[in-house]
């Protein structure tokens, strides 16, 4: 008989507990990012596909065309030329592509460069009707950001 | 003009009401639905339905659209007659209990002095829907739900029986006018606060909706006794389930909240319409609430908390009820 009413008690307790806690949920802010109309940002550890650094001293990439990352990568999905420029000691960057449908984003090209001239962008929209939309010509992506 | 003015003024008046019952019906199901899926969401912490106009709030008008347009698909095996009887009884009867509502003082389709007992008698033929659409759908699934809308049915009418009489001991009318006119100064469920608990509690059982939704029980039996419906088949058994929670809760209101009794408004004897409304939306929320809330309950919980709980604490509710008015 005392389990009876103590049942009772018990638990119509825990239904108001129960009651509250969805009250409470109802009146908070929602979670769900409505996707194509708002964006969240990207924690900057996120891999995207390799881009090249920026420098924001002399205005261009710090990239040395040493080729050490096009020798490093275990998908081969780097190609890089670099040919002397007139005046210069050093070879320059004249070629920079990535064959995304290779790249398994292992980070030994941005581990391996001398000169830091690697990082991973943000990019996540990644969607194409071919394959050859995601061969990216990097070197022609950072002189877009210069201008 | 004239073969108007031949016409019964009672049949004219009985017409326009039903007319506009049934209009509200639609109505009433379009915004529950709406109302039923924001809610779910914003508990669960999502938006819900967002994209058919400002805030997805024509979203029900377009799934009326897309269920209209459905082949109304009738299986091999099952009983003809009855599977197409089943949606036709279950919105029929739910249409009826609404013309006895008195919605303020003066808007009322009939008052019956039996009202309450028509109510009543009216919802539960809804049981019978269930089991006819069960049992004509030749379906094991369709079967064990039918079954157990019939068992939770016949558990839970009797507290709700009960819980209605102490109200009725209370007014001595089953007149729902007369009822409400009994709580000018103070509401019921002031003096019977274990009896609208109860109410609402067996109200929810009644209208199989979660936590006692085992005759649906999605997880279990796919969608119980409609399994085999599409199209109007399946509205009409939504649009069934949405006027029964609109029926309980304005039941509940005029029993125990008052009825259209509120602060006063201008034209009152119509106005009270507003309040009237009010309170049964509160309660409908409360349903709504309730049910993104609890878990279902397994089948002989169900049963012994009705068996156990509710149908003693009513009999000695209406015991000591009884007692205080006879003294």
């Amino acid at each position: 008989m005392k389990r009876y009413f103590s049942d009772l008690f018990v638990g119509g307790k825990s239904l108001v507990d129960g009651l509250v806690v969805t009250l409470k949920a109802l009146c908070q802010p929602m979670v769900t990012v409505q996707y194509p109309r708002e964006e969240i940002d990207i924690t900057p550890n996120f891999r995207g596909h390799i881009d090249l650094v920026l420098d924001p001293e002399k205005n261009t990439f710090r990239c040395i065309a040493c080729g050490m990352c096009e020798r490093s990568c275990p998908s081969e999905c780097i190609q890089i030329k670099g040919k002397k420029v007139e005046g210069k000691k050093k070879k320059t960057l004249s070629l920079f592509t990535l064959d995304f449908t290779k790249c398994s984003l292992c980070g030994t090209c941005v581990e391996i460069c001398p000169t830091q001239a690697l990082e991973f962008s943000n990019e996540y929209n990644l969607a194409a009707f071919s394959r050859e939309a995601f061969h990216y010509d990097i070197l022609k992506r950072l002189e877009e950001r210069i201008i | 003009m004239e073969i108007i003015s031949t016409l019964p003024p009672e049949l004219i008046r009985m017409v326009f009401a039903v007319i506009i019952i049934i209009s509200f019906i639609f109505l009433n199901a379009i915004m529950m639905g709406y109302l039923e899926r924001k809610i779910a969401g914003h508990v669960q912490r999502r938006p819900g339905p967002m994209e058919v106009g400002s805030h997805g709030i024509l979203q029900l008008v377009v799934d009326g659209v897309k269920l209209v347009g459905k082949e109304l698909l009738v299986p091999v095996n099952v009983d003809r007659t009855l599977f197409r009887l089943g949606p036709i009884l279950s919105f029929t009867p739910v249409i009826l209990p609404l013309l006895v509502i008195p919605f303020s003082e003066k808007l009322q389709a009939r008052d019956l002095n039996l009202g309450l007992l028509f109510i009543v008698s009216m919802t539960s033929i809804n049981v019978m829907a269930i089991l006819v659409a069960g049992w004509g759908s030749n379906n094991k699934y369709s079967m064990f739900g039918a079954m157990r809308a019939v068992a939770q049915s016949i558990a839970y009418e009797i507290p709700i029986l009960l819980s209605m009489l102490a109200v009725v001991l209370m007014a001595n009318t089953f007149s729902l006018k007369e009822i409400v006119g009994a709580q000018q100064k103070i509401w019921f469920i002031l003096l019977q606060p274990l009896a609208f608990i109860i109410y609402i509690i067996s109200g929810v059982a009644e209208t199989n909706r979660a936590p006692f939704d085992l005759p649906e029980a999605e997880s279990e039996l796919t969608a119980g006794f409609h399994t085999e419906y599409s199209g109007m088949g399946f509205s009409l058994f939504f649009l069934g389930e949405y006027t029964n929670m609109f029926t309980v809760a304005s039941v509940a209101t005029v029993l125990f909240l008052g009825g259209w009794h509120g602060p006063t408004l201008p034209y009152g004897e119509y106005l009270g319409i507003v309040w009237f409304f009010l309170k049964v939306y509160f309660l409908l929320f409360f349903m709504i609430m309730i049910r993104w809330t609890y878990p279902r309950v397994r089948f002989d919980q169900l049963l012994n908390f009705a068996w156990k709980y509710l149908v003693p604490f009513s009999l000695v509710n209406i015991l000591i009820t009884a007692v205080v008015i006879k003294l």
